[in-house]
């Protein structure tokens, strides 16, 4: 167990090394950061100036060198485009971008169980096909253009819900929702089939002959089973929405997280604070495999890990 | 189970596979519906400037954020309307197609080539090469994806071959699991074994002999990818750094609509209608595909065939042994 997790450990920190190596190859030898941060007319001596600033003008091994020092005190630098430490201004917006990721997710999760199971109940019949084919259009929506409809219905036409900032719960719904879709499509297809397989088994027969109320048998014996899957699958989808979706949902609904920020770093070619994010969001997506390592072993008492 | 299933499809069509597979298209509504769409939609991407009113690029600027046919103000001579710089919007959604399909297939091809080669090689050769393989696929898996791309497209310009490039780089490790997993299941078998005995060379073997069980999941794999990777362009062209104007992308307009939301609905909606609606057929072909190339599937489906003929011939019987 111990070991297990050790192991794990050090494959997580070999994934954070590996970003981190990716990140600085791409950002000082296929790019130029110095073309890409000056406007085109700065004259040579400026760029030369603006190397030395940036200790652009030292030999690669040890700007790699003094990259990875300052990574130990999670220095990266002051981001050009604010003229602040890189790392402050991430952990002023990651608290967002969780909050939304975890709440989208949270929603796709608690709903997807009940659809899942009532489309399990009679495989085929009218129900199932409707929630079949409903996933199937959630999968097929893009995200951003999802949130730009929300907006004009619920936002322009309706006037209910504020377009876009973070500022009272009510700014929360419409962003959740366009985080929870394309997750709630998946999930429910994968609580739909795993419940189909549960209620075929022979368990859920003798429970019936046994008389327990249909209730328990479907909510408590064989959703149980049925959750398993859905469990390791909410932590790949939380993955997803930190390290993906959030740019896309972040963009349209302007909620100033660590998605859009990078949106912004790259559009204002701030490549300190971009190597910041990626590195974050790099460590958030190893933290997250571990944790659902953990639950997933202790929710299922037959899994030995090794 | 499967052989029965097989044996009562040559029953019903004795001329061919062909024929069986039409067959069984036709029963499945949402599959053949499917296929018709993206049939719809390749002709309409390879024959895209026959069929357009307009060039893409042509602008109109008397009749600029003109609306479509039916609503006030709306004529035939743009019938979803124009953009800002008065562009034909339904010339736009046409053209739109040929780089959503074309990025997908590039994409779909080069990652999943790469992809399979390495899956091939992991499951065949085995050992160290197979645990540095899967190393490498496990730790490129974690990686932020998304992020990456936009840094890459950031440093080296986004285009369209950066598009394409970026997105397989992102994209093979799922074809190279299943490649390898696959082959561990055949390597063992009697047929293999008698290749090699017989002596044929390793790449013989692997191509000739293994490769060709992975057609269907690796076919239905593509499919879907594909899909996956239809709305990775239009989302990437979206936060723009995919393709690029004067280029014309689905994306690319849902995002200029963006800021004509208010006044010009046309513009976000039907270039988001046109990306739903191939992703959607896509979808819908490849579920399909899964359908009646997954042989647990087919069981599934044989046992509700015969279910439904049981019913069909004896219902009180059927009654009888079900009620309690």
């Amino acid at each position: 167990m111990g070991r297990y997790f050790l192991k794990r450990l050090l494959q997580g920190g070999g994934v954070i090394l590996g970003v981190t190596v990716l990140v600085f190859v791409l950002t000082r030898l296929v790019g130029d950061p110095v073309k890409v941060m000056l406007p085109l007319e700065a004259t040579a001596e400026q760029r030369a100036e603006f190397e030395k600033q940036l200790g652009l003008d030292r030999p690669i091994y040890v700007q790699f060198v003094d990259f990875m020092e300052g990574l130990t005190r999670l220095d990266f630098g002051d981001s050009l485009w604010q003229r602040r430490p890189a790392m402050r201004i991430v952990f002023e917006k990651l608290p967002l971008t969780l909050e939304l990721a975890f709440m989208g997710i949270g929603l796709a999760f608690f709903l997807s169980i009940p659809l899942g199971i009532i489309a399990a109940l009679r495989p085929g019949g009218a129900s199932d096909r409707s929630t079949v084919f409903l996933s199937l259009i959630g999968l097929s929506v893009p995200q951003f253009w999802l949130g730009l409809l929300l907006i004009v219905v619920f936002a322009v036409q309706l006037g209910w819900l504020p377009t876009s900032g973070v500022d009272t719960p009510a700014h929360l719904i419409m962003p959740t929702i366009t985080m929870a879709l394309p997750a709630l499509a998946r999930l429910v297809m994968i609580v739909r089939s795993s419940m189909i397989d549960e209620l075929n088994q022979q368990y859920v027969r003798t429970c019936f002959a046994k008389g327990i109320s249909f209730y328990r048998v479907v909510g408590v014996h064989a959703l149980r089973n049925a959750a398993l899957p859905v469990v390791t699958l909410c932590g790949w989808e939380l993955i997803r929405a930190v390290a993906g979706y959030s740019v896309v949902v972040e963009t349209v609904f302007a909620w100033p997280g660590l998605g859009l920020t990078a949106i912004q770093a790259i559009e204002r070619e701030d490549l300190i604070l971009l190597q910041a994010i990626v590195f974050t969001v790099a460590i958030l997506v190893v933290l997250i495999n571990i944790l659902m390592d953990v639950v997933y072993k202790a929710i299922d008492p037959r899994l030995k890990l090794a | 189970m499967t052989m029965t299933v097989a044996a009562s499809n040559r029953r019903e069509a004795p001329d061919g596979r062909m024929k069986s597979l039409l067959d069984e298209l036709c029963r499945d509504k949402a599959g053949s519906a499917g296929i018709v769409m993206v049939v719809a939609l390749i002709l309409m991407a390879v024959a895209a400037p026959l069929i357009a009113p307009y060039s893409p690029a042509t602008q109109d600027l008397r009749a600029r954020l003109a609306p479509p046919v039916w609503e006030d103000n709306g004529s035939w001579r743009h019938v979803l309307g124009t953009d800002h710089l008065g562009r034909d919007v339904l010339s736009r959604v046409i053209h739109g197609s040929r780089v959503s399909l074309t990025v997908g297939a590039a994409v779909v091809l080069i990652a999943g080539t790469f992809g399979v080669i390495l899956g091939l090689i992991a499951g065949y050769r085995g050992g160290r090469t197979d645990s540095f393989i899967m190393r490498w696929i496990d730790t490129q898996v974690a990686f932020p994806g998304l992020l990456i791309a936009l840094i890459i497209l950031a440093v080296i310009g986004p285009s369209m071959l950066t598009v394409v490039l970026v997105l397989s780089l992102n994209g093979w490790m799922v074809y190279g699991r299943l490649t390898r997993g696959a082959v561990l299941s055949v390597r063992q078998t009697a047929y293999v074994e008698a290749a090699e005995m017989v002596g044929c060379s390793s790449v013989r073997v692997v191509f000739r002999h293994i490769l060709p069980n992975l057609t269907s999941p690796l076919l239905t794999l593509a499919i879907l990818e594909f899909a996956r990777i239809v709305l990775a362009e239009a989302a990437l062209s979206f936060l723009g750094m995919g393709i690029q104007p004067p280029a014309t992308s689905w994306g690319l307009d849902v995002a200029t609509g963006k800021n004509y939301m208010f006044r010009a609905w046309w513009l976000v909606t039907f270039p988001g209608v046109a990306i739903s609606i191939t992703v959607l057929a896509i979808n819908l072909v490849a579920s399909w595909m899964r359908l009646i190339s997954d042989p647990q599937e087919r069981e599934k489906q044989f046992a509700r065939q015969m279910r439904a003929l049981r019913k069909k011939h004896s219902p009180r019987q059927l009654q009888e042994t079900t009620s309690p």
